[in-house]
């Protein structure tokens, strides 16, 4: 059933394209709000606004109940999550199936799948996508981790089964130091968890981060080629772009023909993202997760391809099939997103909310902002950095990086610090301009140069 | 002796454990050194931590623990 009432349960810049996509489809939108977010650009543009709760979070944008409630009683028959918050929460989902709402994304069973790592990765391995190799589950002996070692290589991570958020992973660079690391993970796990099961994992060196898109309408899957988001601090991405400027055309259809196919398998309904590590010395590449909601960059692809990602998945969740064929789907010339974040980045990226005194957006041709920002605003403290994505597209990568040069200096963000001075160093760095870099890059590359970009 | 305020240095949210299933860092009535931590902000999703900044007593908190605090709004009474 079409949709004719959309409630956002989101903010900030995602909550501002969400509602420009519905209004362009005749859609009226509802944006609910914090009282930290009275204010905000997406109050102001949505047809209705409801406050749902405190400044905090996990009272208001987390809090299922007053989402559904305030979908209820605004008329609205459709919730998009956005990114972030509730957008991967597969209770949420089945909270607004239940309410008899339409769930802007996949089924919360395949949320569900894709956010448990084990199942996501059998998922991949069923599916023909090749992973990290590894164990594929837990090891409790000396001799079975041998065996697995044998075909990944080294180096390779150890890490308990039991474990979580990186505690006591070895990573051992030849068979001497396994012997050694090996029995002193197996006693570790032991002691920390009352399990020694253990988990084994390649470690890929100066891997790249590639990652494709791909649309669904629970039947049919299309794929609208990949992004590059290589550069990355503290495992946030910082510049993200659109084709990657390193893989081949053999190794691009190989890598799309695989996601479609793992998307298929699990009747993918939206916009998804399958995140893969790649090594450009062996050109192999390995699925690493699948995100199951639109993404913070997802511009760059509407950019080579010019498809709405946001409108596509709106009316596939109003029930309409795939408009797109793989064939209609066209890449063309070269996307670069850059985040602007309220962050002062010569102060180890402090965070800087405050007033935005002045604001002078960028314009002319193949340049977009989307931002949550106008002159004026308070920017609230409770919330996530991202101010805005400049994104730019042009011709060819080198034409592309011209522009963004030429963006960032019409941007002028007054009253509070922002990480422009970090794009603005790194469009003039060489290694960058080459495209040589991996995941690690950029964070060698702030241990020497951070302090110059005040 | 006399009473003082510690203040909040950054606006967001202000936290006084380390992590929820985690004691209180600092009770009304604790003695405290000038390094001591008696609570965290958090600003943005970064977390900083507030320090009592001299040496006394806490009389008492003046917010709650995850209450909305602005830069400069005091979070305790200090016996100092």
């Amino acid at each position: 059933m079409a949709i004719r009432t959309l409630l956002i349960a989101n903010r900030g810049e995602i909550a501002v394209r969400i509602i420009r996509a519905a209004r362009e489809l005749g859609i009226r939108t509802v944006q609910v709000h914090s009282k930290a977010d009275v204010d905000s650009l997406a109050v102001k543009l949505a047809d209705e606004a409801i406050d749902i709760g405190p400044a905090q979070a996990a009272k208001s944008y987390l809090n299922i109940p007053a989402v559904i409630d305030a979908a209820q009683r605004s008329g609205a028959d459709a919730i998009h999550p956005g990114y972030g918050f509730l957008a991967e929460n597969a209770e949420f989902a089945d909270a607004v199936a239940v309410a008899g709402l339409t769930f802007v994304g996949p089924s919360a069973n395949a949320i569900r799948l894709m956010g448990d790592k084990v199942a996501a990765r059998q998922a991949a391995a069923a599916a023909g996508v090749p992973t990290v190799p590894g164990s594929d589950g837990r090891v409790d002996d000396v001799e079975t981790a041998r065996a697995v070692v044998a075909h990944t290589g080294y180096p390779v991570m150890i890490q308990a089964a039991a474990g979580g958020g990186g505690r006591g992973i070895r990573i051992a660079n030849n068979a001497e130091e396994f012997e050694r690391l090996m029995p002193q993970a197996r006693a570790e796990a032991l002691a920390a968890f009352g399990d020694g099961g253990l988990y084994l994992e390649k470690v890929i060196e100066r891997a790249r981060h590639i990652e494709v898109q791909i649309l669904g309408d629970g039947e049919n899957v299309v794929h609208c080629f990949e992004r590059e988001c290589s550069l990355q601090r503290r495992r946030q991405k910082v510049w993200e772009e659109a084709p990657s400027p390193v893989l081949p055309a053999d190794i691009r259809a190989e890598l799309c023909r695989t996601a479609v196919s793992l998307a298929k398998a699990v009747h993918y309904r939206g916009a998804g993202t399958l995140e893969y590590l790649y090594d450009d010395q062996t050109r192999a590449f390995y699925f690493i997760e699948m995100n199951t909601r639109i993404q913070v960059e997802h511009p760059v692809t509407e950019f080579i391809t010019g498809i709405d990602l946001v409108r596509e998945m709106i009316r596939v969740a109003g029930g309409e099939k795939l408009r797109l064929r793989q064939e209609d789907i066209v890449a063309r010339g070269h996307a670069i997103e850059v985040r602007i974040n309220a962050e002062d980045p010569a102060q180890n990226f402090m965070p800087n909310p405050g007033l935005v005194s002045g604001l002078r957006i960028p314009g002319g041709n193949g340049v977009r902002f989307d931002t949550l920002l106008y002159p004026g605003y308070v920017i609230p403290p409770f919330y996530d950095s991202l101010l805005g994505k400049l994104i730019v597209w042009d011709e060819d990568r080198a034409s592309a990086i011209a522009r963004l040069s030429r963006a960032l200096g019409e941007l002028e963000i007054d009253g509070i610090k922002t990480t422009k001075p970090l794009h603005q160093a790194l469009v003039a760095d060489r290694e960058v301009q080459a495209g040589r870099f991996d995941t690690r890059w950029l964070e060698r590359w702030l241990e020497e140069n951070a302090t110059r970009l005040a | 002796m006399a009473i003082k305020q510690i203040l909040s240095p950054l606006p967001g949210t202000f936290y006084r454990r380390p992590a929820p299933d985690q004691p209180l860092y600092k009770n009304d009535g604790d003695s405290v050194t000038a390094g001591d931590v008696i609570g965290l902000v958090e600003v943005m999703k970064s977390f900083n931590e507030v320090k009592a900044g001299q040496v006394g007593k806490i009389v008492r908190f003046l917010v709650e623990n995850e209450d909305a605090v602005m830069a400069g709004q005091p979070l305790a009474e200090i016996d100092a």
